[in-house]
């Protein structure tokens, strides 16, 4: 009993956190007259999956906001890295004076949210006529302060000794920053992979406010733009795009869920 | 291999309000093995640091050879440096590992680059590469692990890919922070004698900081006792332990530690051990008598002491005994042909050749012998 209990609780646990999920696709299989059926038996009376996710995808451009979502999640990673992995190194392992000023300013940063931001931000990118370009859906979230913070927490521990014996080596402290500090953290790098590419994928917020234009648009963004054109009728194809865009996002943190688990139980972040 | 002298010159350091180096003046010469000892904390592996370029001086110069390297970097410095960790690259291959110094230095900052570096390096140069490592790790018997990552092997294992790294460079000096600490006993020994031979084999300048004060007198040509961030007494082994200018070199060097007994020198000079009168001659005054435990000898007369401890180590006993003078206790080095017990009563003579005699200020006193035969 005592080794079942904990099971069980978990199992509750995910039970109840994989019921959205669960019914999300439950209604993207069933046919319009089954929606409003509470019942949780998987088989629907009349299986309509088919018909709801080919709607899905022949009525607004799915594969386009797709490529959409995979550009700005993309370069949104790659540009936070890119700035984060540097800065981060300093914090951890270099000596200069402000070191501590600075560090406080990231944690402070961690501190203020995206929404504070979001009218200069705004006004900025449209006095620039940079609305409804991909680089607006993607610059404000360019400088990670949260991925400065992982990554310096989880390069603090790699050995001074090696940092030490690369100098002697001749290492520039770029090289030992990407190709040594950085290679020994990777499992921090995939964590913070997986929360950069899920926030930004399943964002709505911000595309919302600066992006208009559906070509350019990413998943969630696109997704709205269908529950509009279908006037909310279509629920059962509303779920069968909504299972379409979840799908990369789940997949991507099972290709990278035990360097994930590694990198946050490394970091000391959760 | 080349060879090369070290000169520190008046080099200073402090890490905030903490002095850890005062006006250190040192030269290493050529092919010399140098070891700076001392407590945790004396300054003698920011002394090495320092050398090897990962820390600047405050004041003070470092030359390699005739050339003043104190504002270069580490790696114009051509030094090796073996850590106590050994830090080797744990992703990279044993084999990776030892290239890595030869490649950095050779190879042009693309053509070191994880792919495209494979087009862009010459074939000649890297198989010059492949040739020295090899060479580096027949030299220390590890040719069968060069495929293994550093996480596979045994401590004594990465000892030897960390001083095969060290080696492939030829390096004018190699720095060595207490590269055995992490070994246990026997391995240590071991590595003891094989760093003595590859010294010998390589002729290379070697600066050697231990805590250990065994692994410094093995292997030593010279050693550089350190306290407090000063040099007290620079000489060989045997100055060290037979001549230490210091009370506090004294106490430092010799396993089990030296014995220290009050005494005085009256004023005609005449000194006085623990109440026994000698025929010891100093400058009149308070006095501090270091006497080894092997110079101890046991007799008819001479200081009563009583026997408190017994300790086996093989050939030899140490006994550890108490002077009911003024309950100090000594301790007594004897072959195992001796068989005393435990509550014995023994009376010790000092040899007045092998006492060393040190002034209230630590430092050594010079003694005369009379004839006379005393205690």
């Amino acid at each position: 009993m005592r080794r079942v209990l904990p099971h069980l609780i978990l199992g509750l646990g995910a039970a109840l956190m994989l019921l959205p999920f669960y019914w999300m696709i439950l209604t993207s299989i069933r046919a319009p007259a089954e929606i409003f059926d509470v019942s949780l038996w998987p088989v629907p009376r009349d299986f309509s999956a088919v018909q709801n996710y080919g709607q899905a995808a022949s009525t607004v451009p799915m594969a386009r906001f797709m490529l959409n979502g995979v550009i700005v999640c993309g370069g949104i990673l790659i540009v936070q890295v890119l700035t984060a992995v540097p800065a981060a190194y300093a914090l951890a392992k270099l000596r200069f004076p402000g070191r501590r000023l600075l560090m406080a300013l990231v944690i402070g940063a961690l501190c203020i949210p995206m929404q504070a931001l979001a009218l200069p931000l705004f006004v900025g990118l449209a006095r620039t006529n940079l609305l409804n370009t991909y680089f607006a859906q993607m610059m404000p979230f360019f400088l990670s302060v949260f991925a400065i913070f992982l990554f310096r927490q989880s390069f603090r521990s790699y050995p001074d000794e090696i940092i030490e014996a690369a100098r002697m080596d001749g290492f520039s402290e770029m090289e030992i920053c990407w190709r040594l500090v950085l290679r020994g953290s990777l499992p921090s790098l995939a964590a913070f992979s997986v929360f950069s590419v899920v926030a930004h994928w399943n964002d709505l917020y911000w595309p919302l406010i600066v992006v208009s234009d559906m070509a350019i648009a990413p998943p969630p963004l696109g997704m709205l733009f269908f529950s509009d054109v279908e006037s909310g009728a279509n629920y059962g194809a509303l779920m069968a795009g909504a299972a379409m865009i979840t799908a990369p996002m789940i997949l991507c943190f099972l290709l990278a869920r035990r360097s994930f688990i590694a990198g946050i139980t490394m970091t000391g972040v959760k | 291999m080349s060879q090369q002298s070290i000169d520190l010159r008046g080099v200073s350091k402090s890490f905030g309000a903490t002095r850890v180096l005062e006006d250190i003046d040192l030269s290493v010469k050529e092919g010399e093995f140098l070891s700076l000892v001392g407590m945790s904390g004396c300054g003698k592996s920011t002394l090495l640091r320092i050398i090897a370029g990962l820390e600047a001086p405050d004041r003070g110069s470092v030359f390699i050879g005739a050339a003043d390297v104190t504002a270069r970097d580490p790696s114009d410095r051509n030094l090796a440096m073996v850590f106590q960790s050994y830090a080797l690259y744990p992703h990279m291959s044993v084999r990776q590992n030892i290239a890595t110094p030869l490649r950095m230095r050779i190879l042009t900052l693309p053509a070191r680059l994880p792919l495209l570096g494979r087009l862009l390096a010459p074939t000649a140069v890297l198989a010059q590469i492949d040739t020295d490592v090899s060479k580096a790790a027949e030299t220390l018997q590890i040719t069968h692990l060069l495929d293994r990552k550093p996480g596979q092997l045994s401590g004594g294992q990465r000892q030897r890919v960390a001083l095969a790294r060290a080696l492939v460079r030829q390096p004018a000096a190699f720095l060595m922070d207490e590269p055995l600490s992490n070994l246990d006993a026997k391995l240590r020994a071991h590595m003891r004698d094989e760093l003595a031979a590859l010294h010998r084999r390589l002729g290379a300048t070697f600066i050697y900081v231990t805590h250990d004060q065994t692994e410094a007198m093995t292997m030593s040509d010279r050693i550089a006792l350190m306290i407090d961030g000063r040099i007290e007494q620079l000489g060989t082994p045997d100055d060290l332990y037979q001549r230490p200018a210091t009370l506090a070199v004294a106490r430092f060097i010799g396993s089990p530690t030296i014995n220290l007994l009050p005494a005085e020198a009256d004023g005609e000079g005449r000194v006085t051990i623990a109440g026994q009168s000698t025929s010891i001659l100093a400058r009149p005054g308070p006095l501090t008598v270091g006497i080894r435990p092997e110079d101890l000898e046991t007799g008819d007369e001479g200081l009563a002491a009583e026997v408190l401890r017994v300790e086996t180590h093989g050939p030899d006993r140490f006994l550890t005994c108490a002077l009911p003078t003024d309950r100090s206790t000594v301790t007594l080095r004897q072959g195992a042909s001796a068989r005393p017990a435990r509550g014995d009563m023994l009376k010790l003579r000092i040899p007045p050749e092998r006492a060393h005699l040190f002034g209230s200020d630590g430092q050594r006193v010079p003694a005369r012998i009379t004839g006379r035969v005393a205690a």
